[in-house]
């Protein structure tokens, strides 16, 4: 029940620190580029069953340096093609950020919001706002400086590049 | 306003002066893709449908594949080799070596500002230039227009003092520091080495080190360029470079500093599965960890030097039985020298195996892939879990003289 990146909702899949390129999506899967073919492989090296269980707008929720390693933007494209609404972490690795920002897949930077897996969250992107609805618990974030949030708005830096090539 | 070394470059870069913090659009000199990354740069350039721009300084190297083990992979190439030809960009073949090694021994100068589509790019940094990885698309993007926007980063300082004595080399020092900053202790930032002890390391020492700035989450690595820079240049390029000698401002501000006695380091490893879970062998040598494969090569521990620091160890000498000791360099140019120099005859009378040029068994998708439950020893950067193939095996990192120890004994030992 995803809507564009404003309002998103789903289950909660629940992840510790240092989740990195090599266990969202190994190097043997990147034969391809195609998202829908990457998500089927999705998070197989920390949750081999993670592919056969999400669904459109479910939320990764993780600990420190998620995304850490290789540039592989394909990490970034398997979770989006899996249909996950939006990654939130207590930080992000710097290539893994650009990466999602520029394929258009929501990422949050939020400490210390309790959920665990299975639980159904909300997220109001541009209001910053995160609601536990299992446990009623609710969080803040900040959002991202606003040239990012076009980007993402636009559906990621090649969108946004092609709206205004002159730029550059 | 005194600024990093990483400052001053990227201020020429932007053409105003710059400070950490600043979110600028900065010229490129460099971008490369590689065989993993580079066929989502081309859907992205084709869609932009703005071609590229300098295409001579635009690389396209084929060696995470190197040759292809995959029908798929194989068609990676072609298209590749199609737009490279399509857009005039420089293309690497494969069997010629490691994308970030063939930079440095082709195209890199001083004062560069090199990005690619692969996270080790930050190698190029040994130059004295400022190199990043990025992702498939913020690489078309800045192979279309010859620009990226970045952030210009804060600056941690490392202070290299004393000298590294043998067995002791260049992946133990940067092993240490990033079990020193952990794994994301240095996200975002740049790592700038300086101290006397940047002049006791060789160029492809400098090469290892920076390569390795991306596991502690760093932005990029950098050293100051000197003359050993510039007789790399005339001997890989055969032309002399003149270049000015940049460094920091005295008084720059950095966020930490750390100081390091090079003359003080042992021997390290990086246990699985994480760069920086990091000891010294002398301390993991007690656990008695039975190795089933010995890897030496990559774009930190393929080069001459490392096949010479391994070859001391091994000259002469029966690998174990139970051993699978893969040799590959990192380049033919290092290929060709370590022949000619009889590396390779006497690797392999001691047992080894000899690969094609490339990243060989690194990422898990070429020859040398492990299994159910068994453990390597490698000269590689990086040892996620999974990464060289079964999600159950175990990798550990090491300096090729480590590595060469471990290919006799059988057993992570001291070299």
């Amino acid at each position: 029940m995803s809507n564009k990146g404003i309002e998103i909702s789903g289950r909660v899949f629940k992840y510790g620190d240092n989740v990195d390129t090599d266990q969202i999506i190994p190097a043997r899967y990147l034969d391809t580029s195609d998202p829908e073919e990457l998500a089927k492989h999705a998070m197989e090296g920390v949750d081999e069953d993670f592919a056969a269980n999400v669904s459109s707008g479910d939320i990764i929720i993780a600990g420190k340096n998620f995304g850490c390693g290789s540039s592989r933007e394909h990490a970034p494209l398997s979770i989006k093609g899996a249909g996950v609404g939006a990654v939130i972490a207590e930080t992000f690795a710097r290539i893994f950020v650009r990466n999602a920002i520029n394929i258009g897949l929501p990422i949050i930077e939020l400490s210390g919001f309790e959920a665990k897996t299975g639980d159904e969250v909300v997220v109001e992107l541009r209001r910053g706002k995160i609601k536990n609805l299992t446990s009623g618990k609710e969080g803040t974030f900040t959002h991202f400086p606003e040239f990012l949030s076009e980007i993402i708005q636009a559906g990621g830096l090649m969108e946004s590049v092609k709206k205004d090539l002159s730029e550059f | 306003m005194k600024q990093t070394l990483t400052e001053k470059i990227l201020s020429a870069g932007a053409g105003r002066k710059v400070k950490a913090g600043e979110v600028v659009f900065v010229n490129i000199d460099w971008a490369l893709v590689q065989d993993g990354t580079g066929p989502l740069t081309m859907d992205v350039i084709e869609e932009l449908g703005k071609g590229v721009t300098n295409p001579d300084r635009q690389c396209i190297f084929l060696d995470h594949a190197s040759p292809s083990s995959k029908s798929e992979l194989s068609d990676n190439h072609i298209k590749l080799r199609k737009a490279s030809e399509k857009y005039s960009m420089r293309l690497f073949e494969v069997g010629e070596g490691v994308c970030h090694q063939l930079m440095a021994e082709d195209c890199v100068v001083p004062g560069d500002v090199v990005v690619g589509a692969d996270s080790h790019t930050c190698m190029a940094g040994a130059f004295g230039a400022f190199a990043s990885g990025y992702g498939s698309t913020d690489i078309a993007v800045a192979m279309a227009t010859g620009k990226i926007w970045l952030k210009v980063p804060s600056a941690i300082k490392i202070v290299l003092e004393g000298e590294l004595t043998y067995p002791t080399l260049a992946k133990d020092l940067i092993l240490y520091l990033i079990g020193e900053l952990g794994a994301s202790g240095a996200t975002y930032k740049a790592l700038e080495f300086t101290g006397p002890g940047v002049e006791t390391l060789s160029m492809e020492s400098r090469l290892t080190i920076c390569n390795m700035a991306i596991e502690a989450g760093a932005k990029n690595g950098i050293m100051p360029a000197d003359d050993k820079v510039a007789d790399y240049i005339l001997e890989h390029r055969g032309v002399s470079f003149d270049f000015e000698r940049l460094r920091a401002d005295d008084g720059a501000e950095y966020e930490r500093e750390i100081k390091i006695n090079l003359s003080e380091l042992k021997p390290q490893v990086a246990a699985p599965h994480s760069v920086d879970n990091v000891t010294t062998v002398e301390e993991l040598q007690k656990e008695k960890i039975k190795i089933d494969q010995v890897f030496i090569g990559t774009c930190t521990g393929g080069r001459l030097e490392d096949l010479r620091d391994a070859e001391k160890i091994t000259r002469g000498k029966t690998k174990n039985p139970n051993v699978r000791f893969i040799i590959t360099p990192a380049s033919k140019k290092i290929f060709l020298e370590a022949m000619r120099e009889g590396l390779l005859d006497s690797f392999m009378e001691t047992g080894a195996m000899i690969g094609t040029p490339g990243c060989g068994p690194c990422v898990g998708i070429q020859g040398g892939i492990l299994g159910q439950g068994e453990a390597c020893l490698s000269t590689a950067n990086r040892n996620f879990k999974g990464r060289m193939g079964c999600g159950e095996s175990f990798i550990y990192l090491a300096s090729p003289a480590t590595a060469a120890a471990a290919a006799l004994s059988g057993e992570i030992s001291s070299p």
